[in-house]
């Protein structure tokens, strides 16, 4: 069952075209993704989704709603946290907790998700005083308030400190696990790979692809490296006997031996060749191509450039 | 109706936190009252037909205090919350727009109600505060006066683009309107020509109605005025709704 469906989603400003023809749906229960670069138009169709702005062409429904017409009845059943907003400069975190949980028909513990959003000891700070990060969660926990279905997060880690990622992430991937719904944008290539099921690559108003992201990468068709070093003479020409090699190159000077393979049982049947073989290595690491090459592969750029 | 006891609660506390606002509304009347009355206590003068300078102050305040309600801290408030963005996270709830221009205007509307009852009560205690009007078309004035300066104030708040700019224009009115209107200063010591500038200015409508039905007057010796601020109130409203915007 699909919680979202978009066909042919425009919408400019001015002469600007923000999303040109987008299509997509999101299942049930998933962590769907969009990924792309600044102004590839995520917020614009974020938000249309939401019902906050409206789209110039294209059907949308959420839940069953139409955004535009049931926008009410929609806000009560989703949780939003928006890329740009803020809340008023001297409200405490707690009271706006509690302000926000007065606008619900179903509202969560509000001190239980301070909690786990490592807000408990700000509940008496205003909002003008919290840091970029500190604000960023606490929109997340707004988002939560209302137990929704389906929660839409738009650059929900931008400002954030590494650890405090990872432990929004494990936050995403909870709010999944208790069934419900999550919609999020990002420019982070790694968040997209680490976290969505699903992720839809948008450039320039466009969705260029759309995969989980492991099959993204897959349809590249680019081979995984395994790095390593050695001491002395290295001869490659064993290393072709082993299944799922497809290329090795070794720099005689520094000792320096990249293994190209394709199979997902390569790399335990190269590091049994090598051990049985004796081969002394160093260094050892293995490198994936990620979403990253996957973007470049479709629009020629770097995702920030 | 969910969510609008708790907003207005909430924007109460917000308001009290503000010491702008807070001062201009609550205390500065206050204050005022006390100095010029210090200065020209409150004994019946020929110039006010009878009353003090106290008395014939504290209608001309509560005009001020309206004003500056309605132009300087609503179109304030209303722009900066548009420009922080708090407006547009309040959209993504399921709060009816409405209601959150109510509590806004029902904390706003309180505020200068208690503005007016402080100076009251300082006046009584400290001057002996006369008041020979009907308490009922009092308040007939002071809600239309308070209502019909709000929707300028919102008019304000639609036309202007930044909060910045929001507060300029609204000094630039602001200003000019509590001096030449009476508000401010008594118009009895107002020079003919002032007086003239006057009549194109809102405030000066709301200070006539306010001092005369204070001292005893029928509301249908004001019919100019409250017709005027009646107007003032439609076609402020009818202009706010087309030029509301939320970012
Ligand atoms: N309110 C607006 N008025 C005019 N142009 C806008 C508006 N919002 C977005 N745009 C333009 O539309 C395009 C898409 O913007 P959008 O915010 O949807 O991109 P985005 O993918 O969310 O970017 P980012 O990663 O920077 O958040 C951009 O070129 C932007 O300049
Ligand atoms: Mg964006």
């Amino acid at each position: 069952m699909n919680v979202i469906e978009v066909s042919h989603l425009h919408k400019r400003y001015g002469n600007k075209v923000a999303v040109a023809d987008i299509s997509f749906a999101v299942a049930d229960g998933e962590i769907f993704g969009m990924v792309g670069p600044n102004g590839a138009g995520k917020t614009t169709t974020i938000e249309c989704v939401e019902g906050l702005r409206p789209p110039d062409k294209g059907q949308i429904r959420v839940l069953g709603l139409d955004p535009q017409k049931d926008g009410y009845a929609l806000r009560e059943q989703i949780g939003v946290q928006l890329q740009e907003s803020a809340l008023p400069e001297r409200l405490k975190v707690g009271e706006a907790m509690e302000l926000f949980a007065a606008f619900y028909k179903q509202k969560a513990d509000w001190r239980a998700l301070l909690e786990r959003l490592g807000l408990t000891e700000k509940v008496n700070t205003p909002f003008a005083k919290l840091s970029g990060g500190q604000k960023q969660r606490l929109f997340i926990a707004l988002a939560l308030i209302n137990m929704p279905k389906l929660v839409f997060l738009d650059e929900l880690t931008t400002g954030l400190d590494p650890q405090s990622r990872r432990n929004t992430w494990d936050l995403v991937r909870e709010i999944r696990e208790q069934g419900r719904t999550v919609f999020l944008t990002t420019h982070y290539m790694e968040e997209a790979e680490q976290l969505c099921d699903r992720v839809a690559i948008v450039d320039q108003g466009r969705i260029v692809a759309l995969d989980a992201p492991e099959n993204l990468v897959r349809s590249l068709g680019v081979e995984q490296r395994v790095v390593f070093r050695v001491n002395g003479r290295f001869d490659p020409t064993p290393f072709y006997n082993i299944p799922g090699v497809t290329r090795v190159e070794a720099t005689n000077g520094d000792g320096k031996v990249v293994v190209y393979g394709r199979d997902n049982e390569f790399l335990t049947h190269l590091l049994q060749a090598m051990i049985s073989q004796g081969i002394q290595y160093q260094e050892l690491h293995t490198e994936k191509p990620s979403l990253e090459d996957v973007f470049l592969n479709l629009t020629g750029r770097q995702i920030r450039n | 109706m969910r969510g609008l006891w708790k907003l207005s609660q909430t924007e109460f506390k917000l308001f009290l936190r503000e010491p702008a606002a807070a001062f201009f509304i609550l205390a500065f009347p206050v204050l005022i009252l006390l100095l010029f009355g210090s200065i020209y206590g409150n004994d019946p003068s020929d110039l006010f037909n009878g009353y003090g300078s106290v008395d014939i102050s504290v209608p001309s305040y509560t005009a001020m205090i309206i004003a500056t309600s309605g132009l300087l801290s609503l179109p304030i408030m209303l722009t900066t919350y548009r420009e922080q963005g708090v407006l547009r996270r309040l959209r993504a709830t399921p709060i009816r727009p409405q209601l959150i221009l109510t509590a806004q205007v029902g904390v706003i509307f309180l505020m200068t109600l208690i503005g007016m009852i402080l100076m009251v009560i300082v006046g009584k205690l400290v001057y002996d505060l006369r008041f020979s009007g009907s308490l009922l078309n009092v308040l007939v004035i002071f809600i239309l006066g308070s209502f019909s300066f709000f929707t300028l104030g919102f008019v304000l708040a639609g036309i202007v683009t930044t909060a910045r700019m929001a507060q300029i224009v609204a000094m630039v009115l602001f200003y000019p309107m509590i001096f030449l209107s009476g508000a401010a200063i008594p118009r009895e010591i107002l020079p003919e020509n002032i007086l003239n500038i006057s009549k194109i200015l809102p405030l000066t409508y709301l200070v006539t109605a306010l001092r005369g039905v204070w001292f005893g007057a029928d509301l249908n010796e004001y019919l100019t005025e409250i017709g005027i601020m009646l107007a003032m109130l439609i076609v402020g409203l009818v202009v706010s709704v087309y030029t509301f915007r939320w970012e």
